[in-house]
C-alpha cells in the first residue's frame, strides 16, 4: 500500500462551469484532463493525502490586500471567491497542522493582480496567494514568509503587493520579460526603499530546460531561502514553463516540476497558470502532488517526454549562471542598499501606467511611501482609470511604527477633492475604512 | 408473496411478505462454517405450510463472499496489470501472481504504447506453470478505451478457464480500485457460483422454481443468474439490508438518519427522500478500496454485546465482543447488561446483569443503577456524535463547479429511525438526549430481511463521448458508437438511459421499477488554438435505489 512521507492536503477546484470566455485559455476545460489523471491514478485514496472542500473568502479577507474599484463584488465573480477560498483553506489546514503541506489546485489564478484592482489583468482579478497569506498572518503567529513564483510569467501582481514589505521575500523566476507578458521582472527590480532586496527576479532565457530551472532553484533560490529563514514557504506553482505550453517558450517537464517541488519543499503550493491542458497539466500536477507527499514520482512522464529533445543550449546555461551571480550579489548587498535608501529621510514617489489586458483598462497610479527604517512604511496611492474612477488609497502595514501609522491617518483624513473614494487599510487593527471625500 | 433472507453474524432472519404486510418471520442461528445449510434451513422454515406457487420471488442477503474474503478462502488468481506513465502499479499488488506489463492508454483513450504479445505470452506460461485458472486483466484508463484489456484477454483465452477484464467492473475512473475490484471479482467467482447454484438446485428440487435475487452492497438487488458475473457486488450487503428495511418506512421529502444497533456494531446511514446516500466510489474490503457500489455507512464498534470495562479510571464500551451479555449467560458485562439492570429488558437474568455491572460501579464509587445509566448514556452519546460526523462528512464532500459549491444540497436530518435488537430502548433515550425526532422502525427485529425482500434491482451506467474523436463509449456495457459533431449532452443522457434500461432488465429488474436518475452530466467544449474541435461529454446514470413496485406502502404491526 502506498503511504506518504508527508501528510499532504489538497483542494481541488476546477471550476467546471466558469470561463473568461469560451475559447479563452482560462476556460471550463482547463483542469478536466488533470482531474481525469488525478482520479485514475487514485491519488485521493492514498493514505496521507487528504482532500478538502474550499471555503469562500470574505470581503474582509480581500480588503486586507486589495483596493477594489468600485468595490469587491464588482471585480470578483463567485469563482474568484472560491479559488481564493481554496488557497485560504489549504493555508488554514497547514497552519492548524492537520497536514504537513498542501496544494491548492484551483482556478482562476491570481499572481498578476496588484494591490489596486480596477479589473482583470493577465487572467487574474484578485491575488489568491496574498489573500491567503494575509489571512494567515492575521490569524496565526507568522511573520517571515517567502513566496517563490515559478510560473512562466513574472508574478508582477504579487511583486506589487509585497514591494514594500520587508517581512515577505518574493522571488519570481520566469521567462525573460523582453520576450513575454507582462514585460517586467528584471534583475534590478529589488523592492521599495524599506524592503530592498526582498524582491528578487530571476529572468530566464527562452528554451530554458530542466537543467536551467533546477540550477536556478539549487544555486539561487535555496541559498537565499537558507539565509532568510522564512516561517513559511509559498510556491505560486504555475505550470506554463512546460515544453508543450501554447503561450510561452520554455522547455520544462513534469519530472522537472516534481524535482523542483521536492527541492523547494513549499509548505503551501497554489496553482497559477499553465495552459497545455492535455499534454502537460495532467502529468505536472500529478508530479507536484506526489513530490509534496514524498511519494516516488520517477514514472510520472508525459507520453512524448524526451529529455534530449528539450535540452537547453550552452548559451542558455551560461546566461542563467550570469543572472544567478547578479541576483545573489543583490541579495548579499541588501542591508547596505537599504541603509543607503533609508538615509534619505522623507518620502519616495513613483508614478506608473498599469494596463489591464484581460479587461482592457488603463490605470494611472502615483504611489508615495514614507521611508522608514522601523517598518514597511505607510503607503499612499492615487489611482485613476480610463473607466472614470479616481481613488485615494492608504495602506498602513501590520507592524507599522507610530510615525507611519500617524502619517497614514493624516493622508486618509486630509481634505481632498476630486476623488470618488478614499480608502484605508489599517493592518495594525486589521480594519478597512472608507470615507466619502 | 416474497421471501427476504438476511444472514447475520449470529442469526439469520427470514420474512414472508405479501402486498399488505408481514405474513410470517423466523430466526435461525447462523452457522458460519455451513452457510448453505443456514440458508436452506431458513427457507425451509419460512415455507412450511406455504404452497410454492404462491411465492413469486426470493431475495438473499448473505455474507458468503465477505466471509470468503475474510477467511482468505478465495480462488488463486493471476493478475496482469498495465499502467504506463504515473504511479508504479507495483504499489497496488493484490497477490503473488501479479504481473505488470507494458502498454498504455492516455486520459482521452488514445494508445500511447501498444501491448507486447510476446511479453504477455511469457506471463501466460508463468501463470500456467503456477496452476492458475482465473486471470484478471486491468489497464489504466481502460474505461476510456478497453482495447488493451480485450487484446490481452484474447491472448489468454485459450489457456485459462475464465478471464476478468477491468473495464467490466465499473465505468468509473480509478486504476488502483479497478485492480482491487477485478481481483476480488476473479477470486470470489467460483465460491459465489458454486454456492448459489446449490441453493438454486435445492429450491428447484423442492418445486420452488422461483426467481432468486441477491442483495448488493448498494441496497439494490440483482438476479441470481446475473450475479454470477458480478460476485463482488454482493460483498457486504448486511448494512444494505437494514438500511433498505428502514427505507420502507421512511418519510418522503426528508433527510433521515438510520441507525442499526447490532450485537457487535452499530451502523449508521443517511436517507435523502427515501433514497440512501451511496459511497462516492465504492467500499473498502480487507484494506483495499474498491469500485464496488455501496451505501455510505459508518460502522462503530458499539453494540448490545460490546464489552464494558474500566481502563485508567475511564469507562470503555467496545469495540470488542467477548460473548453475549451476562444477563443472557455471557462471560463479562456488556451494554445489554446495563439495559437489563435498568429493567428495560424483559426475560433477562437481571441478577446476573447486576453481578456484572457491580465491579464497574465500585470502581466509580457509584450505585449499580447509576453506573448502568452512565453506560447507556455514554453509548447513546457516542452514537449521536457519530451521526453528526457522518452528516458533516457527507456535506463536506468536495464539488467541482461553482454552481454546486454555492447551491449544492446540504443534508440536514431532523429524524432518526432505529432498528436492530435493542432498538426501542435506544430510540427512547436518543430522543431524550438530542433534538432529533427518533422512532423505531416497525418490525425492527426483522426489518433487515424485509429490506432485502423489497429492494429493487439497481445498476449504473457511465457514458463518455468525445465528438472530436467522433465516439461515444461505455466500455463496461460493451458500447461504442460513432457520433457526429452535433452529438450533445441530451443525446448522451438518452443513450446512457437506453443502456441502463437494457442492463437493468438483463440483471433482473421489472420494467415498472425502472426509475432513472442522472448522477452526473457535464459537457465541455474542447478548444485547440482558438477554435472548438469538439465536445467532451461525461454522463452517469443509475436506477434509483428503492422499494419494488406495489410494496411501497405496506403496513407492519408493531411487534408480531
Amino acid at each position: 500500500m502506498l503511504q506518504t512521507k508527508n501528510k499532504t492536503g489538497l483542494v481541488f477546484f476546477p471550476a467546471f462551469d466558469w470561463a473568461i470566455d469560451p475559447t479563452h485559455p482560462e476556460r471550463e476545460e482547463r483542469l478536466l484532463y488533470t482531474q481525469d489523471q488525478v482520479l485514475e491514478e487514485g491519488i485521493l485514496d492514498i493514505e496521507g493525502i487528504e482532500e478538502f472542500k474550499p471555503e469562500l473568502v470574505t470581503v474582509e479577507d480581500v480588503q486586507r490586500i486589495h483596493f477594489c474599484v468600485p468595490d469587491v463584488q464588482s471585480v470578483m465573480t463567485e469563482s474568484h471567491f472560491i479559488s481564493a477560498g481554496g488557497a485560504k483553506k489549504i493555508g488554514t489546514v497547514v497552519l492548524e497542522k492537520q497536514v504537513d503541506n498542501g496544494f491548492a489546485l484551483v482556478r482562476p489564478p491570481g499572481h498578476h493582480a496588484m494591490r489596486v484592482v480596477h479589473g482583470a489583468r493577465g487572467f487574474c482579478n484578485v491575488n489568491i496567494e496574498a489573500i491567503m497569506l494575509e489571512y494567515l498572518r492575521a490569524t496565526y503567529n507568522i511573520k517571515k514568509v517567502a513566496i517563490v513564483d515559478t510560473d512562466c510569467h513574472h508574478g508582477d501582481g504579487t511583486q506589487d503587493i509585497y514591494w514594500h514589505d520587508p517581512d515577505t521575500l518574493f522571488i519570481s523566476m520566469h521567462q525573460d520579460g523582453r520576450t513575454l507578458y507582462p514585460g517586467s521582472g528584471f534583475i534590478n527590480e529589488l523592492g521599495g526603499p524599506n524592503a530592498v532586496g526582498k524582491t528578487l527576479n530571476i529572468p530566464l532565457p527562452p528554451n530554458t530546460s530542466e537543467e536551467g530551472f533546477l540550477y536556478a532553484i539549487k544555486e539561487i533560490v535555496l541559498p537565499v531561502l537558507d539565509d532568510f529563514k522564512p516561517d513559511l514557504i509559498i510556491n505560486s506553482a504555475g505550470q506554463d514553463n512546460h515544453y508543450t505550453d501554447p503561450i510561452t517558450n520554455m522547455n520544462f517537464s513534469a519530472q522537472g516540476y516534481a524535482e523542483l517541488t521536492s527541492l523547494l519543499k513549499p509548505d503551501i503550493a497554489v496553482l497559477e497558470g499553465g495552459y497545455s491542458i492535455e499534454g502537460a497539466l495532467p502529468y505536472v500536477n500529478v508530479g507536484i502532488i506526489l513530490a509534496m507527499a514524498g511519494i516516488d514520482y520517477s514514472k510520472v512522464k508525459e507520453p512524448d517526454y524526451d529529455p534530449v529533445k528539450i535540452r537547453q543550449t550552452a548559451d542558455v546555461t551560461d546566461c542563467i549562471k550570469q543572472t544567478g551571480e547578479k541576483v545573489l550579489t543583490c541579495w548579499q548587498q541588501r542591508e547596505r542598499l537599504k541603509k543607503q535608501t533609508c538615509e534619505s529621510n522623507g518620502f519616495e514617489e513613483r508614478t506608473r501606467n498599469i494596463y489591464y489586458d484581460t479587461d482592457n483598462i488603463s490605470e494611472r497610479q502615483a504611489e508615495k511611501i514614507r521611508i522608514c527604517a522601523e517598518c514597511g512604511g505607510a503607503i499612499r496611492i492615487d489611482s485613476s482609470s480610463d473607466r472614470g474612477y479616481h481613488i485615494l488609497a492608504v495602506h498602513i502595514p501590520a507592524h507599522a511604527c507610530k510615525a507611519c501609522r500617524e502619517t497614514g491617518y493624516q493622508w486618509y483624513d486630509e481634505k481632498n477633492k476630486g476623488f470618488d473614494m478614499i480608502l484605508l487599510q489599517d493592518r495594525t487593527t486589521d480594519q478597512f475604512h472608507e470615507r466619502k471625500p | 408473496m416474497i421471501i427476504g433472507l438476511d444472514v447475520g453474524g449470529t442469526h439469520t432472519d427470514v420474512v414472508l411478505l405479501d402486498k399488505k404486510g408481514l405474513v410470517k418471520d423466523v430466526k435461525v442461528p447462523t452457522d458460519p462454517s455451513d452457510l448453505f445449510n443456514t440458508v436452506l434451513t431458513g427457507l425451509e422454515k419460512i415455507t412450511e405450510d406455504i404452497h410454492h406457487r404462491e411465492i413469486t420471488r426470493v431475495v438473499l442477503s448473505t455474507t458468503l463472499t465477505t466471509n470468503a474474503i475474510a477467511q482468505k478462502k478465495m480462488t488463486r488468481v493471476g493478475m496482469i496489470v498495465s499502467g504506463g506513465p504515473g504511479i508504479d502499479p507495483e504499489n497496488y499488488r493484490t497477490n503473488g501472481n501479479y504481473y505488470t506489463v507494458s502498454g498504455s492508454i492516455d486520459h482521452r483513450g488514445r494508445e500511447i504504447q501498444p501491448v507486447n504479445p510476446v511479453e504477455i505470452q511469457g506471463v501466460v506460461e508463468r501463470l500456467m506453470d503456477a496452476g492458475i485458472r482465473h486471470v484478471g486483466v486491468v489497464g489504466k484508463f481502460s474505461t476510456r478505451n478497453p482495447d488493451h484489456e480485450t487484446t490481452i484477454g484474447s491472448i489468454l483465452e485459450d489457456s485459462f478457464e475464465k478471464i476478468f477484464l477491468g473495464h467490466q467492473v465499473s465505468g468509473n475512473l480509478n486504476f488502483p480500485r479497478r485492480i482491487a475490484t477485478t481481483f476480488f471479482k476473479a477470486a470470489a467467482y467460483s465460491a459465489h457460483k458454486a454456492f448459489f447454484e446449490s441453493v438454486k438446485k435445492s429450491l428447484d428440487k423442492k418445486g420452488f422454481e422461483i426467481p432468486i435475487y441477491i442483495l448488493k452492497a448498494d441496497g439494490g438487488t440483482i438476479s441470481f443468474e446475473a450475479s454470477i458475473d458480478y460476485p463482488g457486488q454482493t460483498i457486504l450487503s448486511g448494512p444494505a439490508a437494514s438500511v433498505m428495511g428502514a427505507t420502507v418506512f421512511a418519510p418522503e421529502n426528508e433527510d433521515v438518519v438510520v441507525i442499526d444497533i447490532g450485537g457487535t456494531t452499530t451502523d449508521i446511514a443517511v436517507l435523502i427522500n427515501r433514497v440512501p446516500v451511496l459511497e462516492p466510489l465504492g467500499i473498502e474490503i480487507s484494506g483495499y478500496k474498491t469500485l464496488i457500489r455501496a451505501l455510505k455507512t459508518r460502522s462503530i464498534g458499539l453494540g448490545g454485546d460490546s464489552a464494558v470495562k474500566v481502563n485508567d479510571g475511564k469507562l470503555e464500551i467496545g469495540p470488542e465482543r467477548l460473548g453475549p451479555a451476562m444477563a443472557f449467560g455471557g462471560p463479562s458485562p456488556t451494554s445489554t447488561d446495563a439495559l437489563s439492570v435498568l429493567g428495560l429488558i424483559q426475560n433477562s437474568d437481571r441478577e446476573k446483569a447486576v453481578q456484572g455491572i457491580t465491579p464497574i460501579a465500585e470502581a466509580f464509587g457509584e450505585s449499580v443503577e447509576k453506573t448502568a445509566s452512565m453506560i447507556f448514556d455514554d453509548s447513546c452519546r457516542e452514537i449521536l456524535n457519530q451521526v453528526q460526523d457522518i452528516v458533516a462528512n457527507i456535506n463536506s464532500k468536495p464539488v467541482y463547479t461553482v454552481h454546486e459549491l454555492m447551491e449544492g444540497y446540504q443534508v440536514k436530518p431532523e429524524k432518526i429511525l432505529v432498528l436492530g435488537g435493542p432498538a426501542p430502548y435506544f430510540a427512547k433515550r436518543l430522543d431524550e438526549m438530542s433534538d432529533f425526532r427518533v422512532d423505531v422502525v416497525p418490525a425492527w427485529h426483522v426489518a433487515n430481511a424485509i429490506g432485502a425482500a423489497l429492494a429493487r434491482t439497481t445498476c449504473e451506467v457511465s457514458l463518455f463521448a468525445d465528438t472530436g474523436k467522433g465516439l461515444a463509449v461505455s466500455p463496461e456495457e460493451k458500447f461504442s458508437n460513432k457520433v457526429n459533431r452535433n452529438y450533445n449532452k441530451t443525446e448522451a443522457v438518452k443513450d446512457a438511459g437506453d443502456l441502463l434500461n437494457k442492463k437493468a432488465l438483463q440483471i433482473g429488474a421489472s420494467a415498472e421499477d425502472f426509475e432513472m436518475e442522472v448522477v452526473e452530466h457535464i459537457q465541455f467544449n474542447m478548444v485547440r488554438g482558438f477554435s472548438t474541435t469538439g465536445k467532451n461529454i461525461r454522463v452517469k446514470v443509475q436506477v434509483k435505489p428503492g422499494i419494488i413496485h406495489g410494496y411501497g406502502s405496506i403496513s407492519i404491526k408493531q411487534g408480531k
